[in-house]
């Protein structure tokens, strides 16, 4: 076992030799269209991808899968005189359910009653604290709070995001997470439907 | 009159009389001990019963009763269920507890962390230091009274978020900008770490007489906290003779965060996201243990669906585990990068996967009491079997073709780094490092969890117990939990995937419960205590990464420092679930 043949050091350099060529044949086949084109990265992080696997960020970017999860934002949506109307309500579950409690919020008063008023007078998130864990997202009754898929945050200073920074329209949530949204937007028109119904 | 031989842990009453007692508090189990007793009694448990194997041990603080209570986890390396032991002194410092360590070294470290974070002392141990928090820390952070600068609230969630949301960082109320507590008449520029003098006496305890009568001086040396291969920040101290390892040291805590204090403001559900943050290379299989433990604690069991989802996940865990671990040993043994990177693509499919299911690559935070978060999708399912049943063996040969001959890494692994049977047991050594040294110890099979028992596997087991076999057991392991997600994803039935209606604050009955599963790194456990209210009153980790370092100093002593780089890859440790 100890002898120094040198046989094991040549097999090993040959699966690293193997590999040398396999990159090579699999970018004559491709044509060009092995890096930089969707179906080039899917191939190589396919089960039969060979040769070189490493996707050159940021010139090439992995495809997010749809769950994918990253600092969540609240979804507004449009009104009737292209107002914009949050979802949110500030029922406080979000805050109440985040694990690292980076979520705060400042519930209306009504100033004469002095009853709340669903609708959040102050909202944050602070997304150094954040953890990403997606239960605010979970259990929001409302869909007003998701999780977004932009990930490149980088900054100077303390992210801490305010109720104008993490608004984004429906739109925005539709287009990241169609899935989703068509089963929740069925759903939420479903609820409607039934509450319209009884009341006539 | 020979005494009987016990068979039963019932006869332990009868042998012992007035010195256990059964553990009568609703939804609690095992034996109360007196504490004069507990020698005579583990010695009794390991030499007659079997008993052979120390899994866990920690304390609890019962802060409203007045009293500590030290729990210990007992099994049999033969498989089967274990027995719990408590111990239970009145909460008066000094808090004294006669400590294990005569008999079972493997509570070494346990009964120090216990000490540290919890204040007990432990009567004869041979080297109760802090372990976890530094020498000259004020208080034991693990106790129900104490609390930390800026303290907030007891439990979370905290009032000052909603609905007035006047919150302010805590860094913010500081002039300096840290959140520090500093003992009374603490200076910290005329501080000298007297904690460094305890570790090097407590080194210098193993010297060895030279026997030539040459005269040479032993060396201390620290490795790390600073050091590419210490796999983060841990530190070894080492003397040495030449280049001769005379004693070793592991120290740790440098990324303590006190998870367990953390874990007993949180509610159930918070704690979840929390685990993924202990061994951050295999979040599921953290998940799958704290789950286990609540849903004990809750007698709820999940839909059959969500069984298989879950062991397909764990298994993929274990994989992208083995592989980073087999990847950075030969990393460690001088492979500049090419096995790491091959080994890393592989995970890096596994890691697609966990994204697409649970949203993130590496925190999954995928399990829920009763089941999952949600479906796997079928384009899920189908890369899956893509993965299990034509890439992974293919590429997992390739990968063990590339280097197990190779001459250089035999002369460095094979016969080095031994750890024999015998002292794996007795050092609490859990995971492939206790089955790479020839005891097939399995919780999946020594005491099966969810629904392992219908799936067949080999338990993989090696004889030798060097660094070689601990790298080649891992391949082994590969094999068979690719053999497992094979049976378990052609089965994966319909249905929900959770059992019961998603809800954020779960009712958790009074009571104890220790979940244990066959973790990547070993077993781990998590011991849980409810008592009834939303956040835990204990929340324990038993951490296989921090235990089976327990026997990097045994395996070293007699082996070249070059060498320590090597063992302590081949253990494999994560210093997220070291320091917790």
């Amino acid at each position: 076992m100890n002898e120094m043949s040198g046989k094991g050091i040549l097999k090993g350099l040959g699966v690293t030799l193997k590999r040398f060529v396999d990159t090579y044949v699999d970018d004559l086949k491709w044509l060009g269209k092995r890096y930089g084109t969707a179906e080039g990265i899917a191939h190589r992080s396919s089960k039969n991808g060979k040769g070189i696997f490493t996707v050159q960020y940021p010139e090439e970017k992995l495809p997010m899968p749809e769950e994918f999860r990253f600092v969540p934002f609240l979804v507004y949506d449009i009104g009737e005189d292209e107002e914009i109307v949050m979802r949110c309500t500030s029922c406080g579950i979000c805050s109440r359910v985040c694990p690292p409690q980076c979520i705060w919020i400042v519930r209306t008063v009504d100033p004469i009653t002095g009853r709340p008023i669903p609708d959040p007078a102050e909202f944050y998130i602070d997304a150094d604290v954040c953890m990403n864990c997606g239960l605010c997202a979970e259990y929001c009754p409302f869909d007003a709070i998701k999780m977004d898929h932009d990930y490149e945050l980088a900054s100077f200073g303390r992210n801490l995001f305010d109720k104008e920074k993490l608004a984004k329209p429906a739109a925005y949530y539709d287009g990241i997470r169609p899935i989703n949204a068509t089963r929740e937007n069925a759903a939420r028109a479903a609820k409607e439907a039934a509450r319209s119904g009884h009341n006539e | 009159m020979t005494t009987p031989v016990l068979s039963e842990t019932s006869d332990l009453a009868l042998r012992f009389p007035g010195a256990i007692t059964a553990d009568a508090r609703p939804g609690y189990s095992g034996w109360i001990v007196e504490k004069d007793r507990l020698i005579e009694i583990a010695s009794a448990l390991r030499d007659e019963m079997n008993y052979d194997y120390l899994s866990s041990v920690t304390g609890v603080d019962y802060l409203p009763e007045e009293k500590f209570e030290v729990v210990y986890q007992f099994y049999k390396t033969t498989g089967g269920p274990g027995v719990l032991l408590k111990v239970q002194v009145p909460r008066i410092d000094p808090v004294e507890v006669p400590s294990l360590t005569g008999i079972y070294p493997g509570a070494e470290f346990q009964e120090r962390e216990a000490w540290d974070l919890l204040g007990i002392k432990f009567t004869n141990h041979p080297d109760l230091r802090r372990i976890l928090m530094w020498e000259g820390f004020e208080g034991f952070p693990l106790r129900k009274d104490w609390k930390e600068a800026y303290f907030d609230e007891d439990a979370k969630p905290f009032k000052s978020r909603w609905p007035e949301g006047r919150h302010t960082p805590a860094e913010s109320k500081n002039p300096h900008g840290d959140n520090i507590n500093y003992p009374v008449a603490f200076d910290p520029e005329k501080w000298v770490p007297e904690g460094e003098e305890a570790l090097y006496g407590a080194l210098a305890e193993y010297k060895k007489t030279d026997e030539t009568g040459f005269g040479t001086d032993h060396i201390v040396v620290n490795m790390g906290p600073q050091h590419p291969s210490t796999h983060g920040v841990f530190r070894v101290a080492v003397t040495l003779d030449g280049e001769t390892i005379v004693s070793l040291k592991p120290v740790m805590g440098y990324l303590h965060r006190n998870h367990e204090k953390i874990g007993e403001r949180n509610t159930y559900l918070m704690n979840i996201p929390y685990t993924d943050r202990l061994d951050y290379l295999s979040s599921m299989s953290n998940n799958f243990g704290y789950v286990l433990a609540v849903e004990k604690l809750m007698n709820l069991k999940p839909t059959e669906r969500a069984d298989h989802i879950r062991v397909v996940m764990a298994e993929l865990t274990r994989i992208s585990n083995h592989l980073m671990a087999i990847g950075a040993l030969l990393n460690d043994l001088g492979t500049y990068f090419t096995p790491m990177l091959y080994a890393l693509e592989e995970r890096e499919l596994i890691l697609d996967i966990f994204e697409a299911v649970a949203g993130s690559r590496m925190m999954c935070n995928y399990f829920r009491f009763g089941g999952v978060v949600r479906d796997l999708q079928d384009d899920i399912i189908q890369k899956i079997k893509d993965l299990s049943f034509e890439r992974l063996p293919r590429q997992i040969d390739q990968l063990e073709r590339f280097l197990s001959e190779n001459e250089v890494l035999l002369s460095r692994s094979v016969g080095q780094g031994v750890l024999k049977p015998e002292d794996a047991i007795r050092l609490s050594a859990a995971g492939p490092l206790l089955r790479a040294s020839g005891i097939p110890y399995d919780v999946r099979r020594a005491d099966p969890y969810g629904i392992y028992e219908r799936f067949e596997f080999d338990v993989c087991v090696r004889q030798n117990g060097d660094i070689y076999d601990r790298l080649m057991i891992r391949f082994d392991e590969i094999r068979q939990s690719i053999r497992i997600i094979q049976q378990a994803i052609k089965q994966i039935p319909g249905g929900p995937v959770s059992a019961v209606k998603p809800a954020y604050q779960v009712r958790v009955p009074p009571g104890e419960a220790y979940g244990r599963v066959e973790g990547p790194k070993g077993e781990l456990g998590f011991y849980v205590i409810s008592n009834g209210k939303s956040a835990p009153w204990r929340y324990h980790v038993r951490s296989p990464s921090f235990i089976n370092l327990t026997a990097l100093g045994p395996i070293c002593v007699g082996l070249k420092i070059a060498d320590v780089v090597a063992v302590l890859g081949s253990i494999d440790i994560v210093l997220g679930e070291v320091d917790r």
